[in-house]
């Protein structure tokens, strides 16, 4: 439909501005609620039920139960205010409830007013507030602009986690049956055919052998994209987007290089042909649990020893820090090697042993920055070093480009900013939120191509990629102006004798 | 939502996506690209039609990839990009022309 220009992009200011407050600015952003058919293959009912305030507040309360943070993250607030310029969807809005400390309030006046003694009886004294209507709306609206990208616990005196309590809204959203259609038409199709898309085998395969087609004309080497393949030694759990969009597919074709020419036996699986796993985005442990134990049965059914996770920002989170919990114990593999291991290890280990041939000038039409993707900065780490998700990215992308900068250190590295479509938001419904919260990236990708002249944003996370693809026209960029990195690693390989 | 082609009432989903795939017919296609003021040349129904082939062999769009390689061989290969296929469709092949095509809409990452 093209009722996409009903609002404007905002301008890019010539630094980073902290807006206006516009009261209510985004209360008119709401997702499609999720229908009754994707609500029930999750295990939530189909529609809004009769008696959703009490089960909701029974929900808050076994939440609150199960994990001990969210009820610690409710209570410790003190309202300090160090949160409040930091998000980007308030920066990009201007809106008081995209404040991390408003969102939160959302609930936590819900939470006084059931759960501490002073909310039941002064709850006006301590701003505890019932959950109505209205409030109910509210967190629809606003859990559903919240990325969960954990930049406000940076600044936090606390570490007060925003996403814990927007992962929590939400899942409370769920069970009362207001889920998101996004995610939860996305999770079923993950259950029922193994990937987001919804790509069936035969559809993956033939997009497979297409794809080795392309790189033998281009190349002149036969390099396998193997599916299925028993007995290799690894299996590549990669976002569907890599088989589907663009640019992720040139990451995958990257992969692809880099396991040919390390000579390494490796296979996709059609069971688990996908990386992302939306169970974290709703906060629901029983399905992200059920999307993580396919990978595992993937790995036994093909009997391969390492499991590499390719470019997905949330899909890395989730297996750095709970394939084990969820999918474990993962004793099977090699335990000479990560158990789970990044694509950007392996290539970077592999750099550093000299076992690959790299021609950086491939790419010196390109001049590059990279965009940390917002779970692979604060939710995980790579190698074996503190800070390892953002050297060894770095590491690999300085061996195969010549020109590379860095933007604004206040919008990189722990502190970067998120895309704007990370966390179930990158749906068109939300494209006005997705537009605005891209605001703070923009602002400091205009600046590095003023300073440097750079041409391209470099990502290793398939929301990101495409995310930007759709918001640099908004801000009088093109949409091919974001790479994947092992895009770049690929065209700088020198295929051949090893 | 609904969308009135010959005198029928068709269902469509709150993006605009035909709600039953076996309602499709050519002028489906036309109803909506006339809604979006855009005209349908035969560049943008070689699109539409190949989506509805590799639809029917293997129920789900193409990928970007593939859709691109066979409208170069189709059209010529200064079309087989997406930079041509994105000014047939400026809301993106993947969306746009899947659901004039009457396909689903493609979920994901994408």
């Amino acid at each position: 439909m093209s009722k996409e220009k009903a609002f404007e992009a905002p301008p890019i200011p010539p630094a980073p501005q902290i807006p206006a407050l516009v009261e209510g600015a985004m209360s008119h952003s709401r997702p499609f609620v999720a229908e009754p058919e994707h609500q029930r293959a999750l295990g939530f009912p189909g529609e809004l039920v009769d008696d959703w305030h009490d089960r909701a507040i029974e929900k808050m309360g076994d939440l609150l139960h199960r994990y001990r943070g969210f009820r610690v993250f409710l209570d410790a607030c003190v309202k300090c205010g160090a949160c409040t310029d930091k998000c980007h969807y308030f920066l990009g809005t201007g809106d008081p409830k995209n404040m991390p400390v408003g969102r939160q309030d959302l609930l936590r006046k819900v939470y006084r007013r059931h759960f501490t003694l002073a909310g039941k009886f002064f709850p006006k004294l301590v701003g505890a507030a019932d959950l109505s209507e209205e409030m109910l709306d509210d967190w629809y609206r606003y859990f559903h602009q919240c990325s969960q990208c954990r930049r406000c616990s940076v600044f936090c005196p606390y570490g007060i986690d925003t996403a814990e309590v927007s992962m929590a809204g939400r899942e409370i959203l769920a069970s009362i049956g207001m889920g998101q259609k996004y995610s939860n038409e996305i999770i079923g199709k993950v259950h029922r055919i193994g990937n987001n898309l919804g790509l069936p085998q035969p559809a993956l395969a033939h997009t497979l052998e297409g794809l080795e087609e392309d790189i033998e004309e281009e190349t002149g080497v036969r390099v396998r994209l193997p599916l299925d393949q028993a007995d290799s030694d690894i299996l590549l759990v990669t976002p569907s987007a890599d088989f589907f969009a663009e640019p992720h597919v040139d990451g995958l074709i990257g992969y692809a290089k880099v396991f040919h020419q390390a000579g390494l036996r490796w296979t996709l699986s059609t069971k688990a042909s996908e990386a992302a796993n939306f169970g974290l985005f709703i906060g629901s442990y029983e399905n992200m649990r059920k999307v993580a134990l396919r990978i595992r049965d993937a790995a036994l059914d093909l009997g391969a020893r390492r499991i590499v996770f390719g470019e997905c920002g949330h899909a890395w989170r989730v297996a750095y820090n709970f394939l084990d919990t969820l999918a474990g114990p993962l004793d099977f593999l090699d335990p000479k090697y990560p158990a789970p291991q990044h694509i950007v290890e392996v290539t970077h280990d592999l750099i550093s042993r000299g076992a690959l041939r790299l021609d950086p000038s491939a790419n010196d039409e390109r001049r590059v920055t990279f965009h940390d993707s917002c779970n692979i900065a604060r939710a995980s780490r790579m190698g074996e070093v503190a800070g390892g998700q953002f050297a060894l990215p770095r590491d690999v992308l300085r061996s195969v480009c010549n020109h590379v900068f860095e933007m604004d250190p206040d919008a990189t590295g722990e502190r970067t900013f998120c895309c704007g479509g990370g966390g179930g938001l990158l749906t068109d419904d939300l494209v006005e939120l997705r537009v605005k919260g891209s605001l703070p990236r923009m602002q400091a990708f205009k600046e590095i191509v003023r300073r440097h002249r750079v041409s391209h944003l470099v990502a290793i996370c398939a929301i990101c990629k495409s995310q930007f693809s759709k918001v640099l026209p908004f801000y009088g960029f093109t949409m091919d102006q974001v790479l994947s990195l092992h895009q770049l690693v690929g065209d700088a390989i020198v295929l051949g004798e090893r | 939502m609904a969308l009135e082609v010959n005198g029928k009432t068709l269902d469509t989903d709150e993006e605009g996506y035909l709600s039953n795939l076996g309602d499709w017919v050519p002028e489906v296609a036309q109803a909506m690209a006339d809604a979006d003021e855009c005209e349908l040349t035969d560049n943008h129904w070689e699109v539409i039609n190949f989506l509805r082939e590799y639809y029917e062999e293997y129920q789900i769009a193409p990928a970007v990839r593939v859709l691109t390689k066979a409208i170069g061989k189709k059209l010529g290969q200064d079309k087989g990009n997406s930079r041509y296929l994105y000014q047939l469709y400026p809301y993106g092949p993947a969306k746009q022309a899947c659901r004039y095509a009457g396909l689903p809409k493609p979920t994901g990452c994408v």
